[in-house]
């Protein structure tokens, strides 16, 4: 039931907020504090009283009826993979609050009835486990997403939203035309309509249309993650988004592409998975190189933290098409991971943003004089992109290339490279914006309390799980027991 | 004819009678409000016979016309939308300076022609119900004959419909010579071969041009914008929704079982429903005026409506069927919302004129914005739904191709409705001309349409019920 309820706070929050920006701009703000807060007290009070050994592979169910005519249900469910992507959820929610404490001062009310809304269908988005229901929240969390770029992003907002909700809506089709096969081919072979995850499992397809069913949903989430050929939506996105919508989008709504490659394609189709593994593998080195390789030469602050997460969600197609219990251990951390620093630097440049109306880095430099502890945190971010022991990022892409190290020798050591790349990038973001002379004579705030707050947090986390990862890897270790033996496809077969 | 035949063709004469009413009571004394109360009464009542006659049904009243559950839903869904214009229709009439009161009986005329298409099994009942619906029609289109566009828009509807309807006849004519009745059964039970097919499949052919005309499918598609933007705002929420709602129920019931199966039958359907679609979707794209960018996009939802017909299966027929509930009341809500922004001189057709009208109408630009959603096929309204149940049923039939242009079509349909969502949470222009206030009336029919567009794209389960039981003698 908790789950019916972390869905509802928000849903309700979100229009108690609408509402209440008639009375005072502060009350949206504090509302959607709260609700989001309590959301974050109930998934970690799911998270401490999770039994320790598997009596159930959920920590907490709901599950009703919801069109009977089609076999729709609304099951709802969460294992240690949903439930860390959920707390990631509320957690960068509260951070996209927070930033948007001073930035936002128009339509406040409505702005935070959005952004409450993109956090329930991205929460619903990793708990449901009926497909229409599933489908549902994935299309749904677009439109609030879009709203939020076209009303306070930047200057070609238009452009960016439209775009954004194009690519994500086609594939999102295509991913519809998917489940519907497979929906009604499972009634050809069972009799039964139903849309229930654990039921489609180990439905029986031909090969080849296996294959056209997985690039259905291969579609979808591609665009999400997003895979290098289709990647394009994300720098524009990304840039003219404002900042709570680029951490939201960097944040969580890449991880929805990576939550459903692993809980969804792998699983249901694993053969064709199988015989896909190279293509998709060779796509995420691609991706690291070709992420890393522009984020270098961008001149725009915001462009470049997008690219990174070009590179960085390459590691998590990496990790998960490798398929064993290290590259998805890397994976899931490689998500949480990037969703804080890249979501840290996202706020960082929207503060710096806010304070000198401009994100080229051209025009920026010797900024860590004026404001050092802003310059402090964004050195801290910086290290943990590149990759720098002793902070999560580390320890997510060291999983995954140890695991990807038994699957391909070849593209593990290309994407080592990546990690290479990475440093270049961090390091330049650090010198143009922070160091060297301060030629325009920059004059800013540091951060404010608020700021700190968050950025602390932030900091926090990533020492917390780049130096002690253990309770993460063993939230998720069941889940990744459980996805592994319903793919069907022993570890041992993915070696070569 | 019996008390029992009376009884079920009670919503009909009640329709009827409500017409003759409501002109006599406009020779007595003209009166907007009692002209409309009469109107409204009457098709409440209608309504309610709707639902008494129910149990008593199916019953075969002469050969022209069976009432069954199926012709019942479909002339409640029709009584349901033409009330909704008659009350959309009231707040548009009362800023108008014209003769006010002959609308509603015109409307009633055309409630009553797409009430007996709904029910018609004979060529006989379809051509007069065609006819009482078109003559109503062009007098509707262009009843404000002093504005612009108005009369280009009621003869290019006259012309056309009346050629039209010519080929329809001749279509009969055909089917007749070959079968010796105008009944549909035959074409219904058409089984392939025999030395004179040629004769039906060309009558069948004649008469979708009649259809296809109705429905403003591709190629018969030509008079749908300049109608859609040449009439007042009501009387195109009732062109886009009653009477295609009527002639879908009807084509249903002619062609679904037998005829379909008919290959050269078939592929003229393909053929039009994929020419629908990507007409209606890529030449929405060039429009700036709202609506002349719905009308593109209902000659791209037909074309959706279209490949469910062509799936052919009792779930298909369902599809269509809740299909067009959710477009009438989408489209019902556009086009109140376009009639309620208008004023007294034109209509609210250019898309500068509803930029910003968020932060100027929140509420009506909400409920415009669920509209365009549902157009869209988004989630949580009833066009995603429909549009899910349109796919569920071309899958079943395996028909891939049409589905794949399902697909990329509404994608570039998504482009164009996205322009007018931005424009309506725009920044508002600075001088803004002062739009009408919104009447209690049409408010509460607004707020009832968008309740029921989200209503029904979150819990359908009665509504799919519902349209499933009427399907039992469909097949």
């Amino acid at each position: 039931m908790t789950l019916i309820f972390l869905i509802g706070i928000l849903l309700v929050g979100g229009i108690l907020a609408a509402v209440s920006a008639r009375w005072s701009p502060v009350l949206p703000r504090l509302i959607s504090l709260a609700a989001i807060g309590v959301d974050l007290v109930l998934a970690v009070r799911i998270w401490a009283g999770r039994p320790s050994a598997a009596v159930s592979p959920w920590y907490d169910e709901v599950d009703w009826n919801w069109i009977p005519g089609f076999g729709v249900h609304i099951h709802l469910a969460v294992d240690g993979l949903s439930l860390l992507m959920v707390l990631l959820t509320f957690f960068l929610g509260i951070i996209s609050v927070l930033t948007s404490w001073t930035e936002i001062q128009q339509k406040v009310g409505f702005f935070h009835f959005n952004l409450m809304w993109v956090l329930a269908g991205i929460a619903s988005v990793f708990v449901a486990f009926d497909l229409f229901l599933f489908y549902f929240a994935w299309e749904l969390m677009l439109v609030p997403m879009y709203f939020l770029i076209v009303i306070w992003g930047h200057e070609r907002r238009v452009y960016a939203g439209m775009k954004f909700f194009l690519f994500t809506q086609c594939s999102g089709l295509l991913m519809l035309i998917a489940i519907l096969a497979l929906y009604l081919l499972h009634h050809q072979a069972t009799g039964v309509y139903t849309f229930e995850y654990s039921e489609l499992l180990g439905t029986s397809l031909a090969s080849r249309v296996e294959l056209l069913i997985m690039f259905g949903f291969f579609a979808a989430f591609a665009v999400k993650l997003p895979i290098v050929p289709l990647h394009t939506w994300l720098p524009d996105a990304h840039t003219e988004a404002p900042t709570a919508g680029s951490v939201i989008l960097a944040g969580l709504l890449l991880k929805t592409g990576g939550y459903g490659l692993i809980r969804f394609v792998v699983p249901l189709f694993p053969r064709a998975t199988h015989a896909f593994t190279p293509v998709a593998l060779t796509l995420a080195v691609i991706g690291i190189v070709y992420g890393a390789t522009m984020a270098f030469s961008q001149s725009d602050l915001k462009r470049l933290v997008a690219y990174t997460s070009v590179s960085h969600l390459g590691f998590v197609l990496l990790g998960i098409f490798s398929w064993n219990t290290l590259a998805l251990q890397g994976a899931i951390m490689t998500m949480i991971c990037h969703g804080l620093s890249t979501g840290a630097l996202f706020v960082l440049v929207g503060g710096l943003q806010e304070r000198i109306h401009t994100r080229d880095l051209d025009r920026m430099g010797g900024l860590w004089s004026a404001a050092p502890r802003m310059g402090a945190a964004a050195l801290f971010f910086s290290l943990a992109s590149l990759g720098l022991p002793g902070m999560g990022d580390f320890v997510g892409e060291f999983l995954v290339l140890l695991g990807a190290y038994r699957v391909s020798v070849v593209l593990t050591v290309v994407a080592s490279l990546g990690i290479l790349a990475s440093t270049f990038y961090a390091l330049r973001l650090m010198q143009r914006a922070f160091f060297g002379p301060n030629t325009s004579n920059w004059r800013l705030p540091d951060l404010t309390p608020r700021e700190g707050l968050m950025v602390g947090a932030m900091i926090a986390g990533l020492l917390w799980l780049g130096l002690y990862p253990q309770p993460v890897l063993n939230t998720s270790a069941p889940a990744i027991v459980n996805l592994q033996r319903e793919a069907r496809i022993p570890v041992a077969e993915l070696r070569r | 004819m019996n008390a029992g035949d009376t009884l079920a063709l009670l919503p009909l004469l009640l329709i009827a009678g409500t017409a003759a009413v409501v002109m006599l009571a406009i020779a007595i004394r003209r009166s907007h409000a009692l002209t409309a109360i009469l109107t409204l009464a009457g098709l409440a009542a209608t309504f309610a016979s709707v639902l008494a006659i129910a149990p008593l049904v199916p019953r075969q009243v002469t050969p022209l016309l069976l009432i069954d559950r199926y012709a019942l839903f479909y002339i409640g869904l029709i009584t349901a939308s033409s009330a909704a214009v008659a009350i959309l229709s009231f707040q548009y009439l009362e800023s108008h300076a014209a003769q006010r009161e002959e609308l509603y009986l015109l409307l009633l005329l055309a409630t009553l022609g797409c009430a007996v298409l709904a029910a018609s099994v004979h060529f006989v009942s379809f051509i007069l119900g065609l006819e009482i619906l078109s003559v109503s029609l062009y007098a509707m289109v262009a009843y404000f004959s002093d504005r612009e566009h108005s009369l280009e828009a009621g003869i290019k509807y006259l012309i056309l419909a009346s050629v039209s309807a010519a080929f329809l006849l001749f279509g009969a004519a055909l089917i007749y010579a070959d079968t010796g009745t105008l009944a549909f059964s035959p074409v219904r039970e058409l089984s392939l071969g025999g030395s004179r097919m040629a004769f039906v499949v060309t009558g069948i052919a004649l008469t979708v041009t009649g259809i296809g005309f109705k429905l403003g499918v591709v190629p018969f598609h030509l008079w749908t914008p300049d109608v859609y933007e040449g009439s007042p705002s009501p009387v195109t929420a009732f062109v886009a929704t009653a009477s295609k709602t009527a002639v879908i129920a009807l084509l249903v019931r002619y062609l679904s079982s037998g005829a379909m199966r008919s290959p050269p039958v078939f592929y003229v359907f393909s053929v039009m429903a994929i020419a629908s679609m990507f007409a209606g979707n890529l030449l929405a794209l060039r429009q700036t005026n709202v609506k002349r960018i719905l009308a593109y996009s209902s000659i791209a939802h037909f074309g959706y409506i279209l490949v469910a017909f062509l799936a052919g299966s009792a779930i298909a027929a369902a599809a269509v069927g809740f299909y067009l509930v959710a477009y009438t009341v989408t489209l019902l809500a556009a086009f109140g919302i376009v009639g309620v922004l208008s004023g007294p001189e034109r209509d609210a057709g250019s898309l500068e004129q509803y930029r910003g009208l968020f932060w100027r109408r929140p509420v009506i630009a909400g409920i415009f914005t669920a509209a365009l959603f549902s157009l869209a096929g988004i989630p949580a309204t009833m066009g995603f739904l429909g549009k899910f149940y349109v796919l569920t049923s071309a899958a079943a039939a395996s028909a891939w191709a049409l589905m794949i242009v399902l697909v990329i079509t509404s994608v570039a349909g998504l482009f164009y409705y996205l322009r007018i969502v931005v424009a309506l949470y725009s920044a508002p222009p600075e001088h803004v001309g002062e739009h009408p206030g919104l009447a209690r009336a049409s408010a509460l029919v607004l707020g009832a349409l968008a309740i029921l567009l989200i209503l029904f794209g979150v819990y359908p389960a009665p509504l799919l019920d519902l349209i499933r039981s009427t399907l039992v003698l469909i097949g």
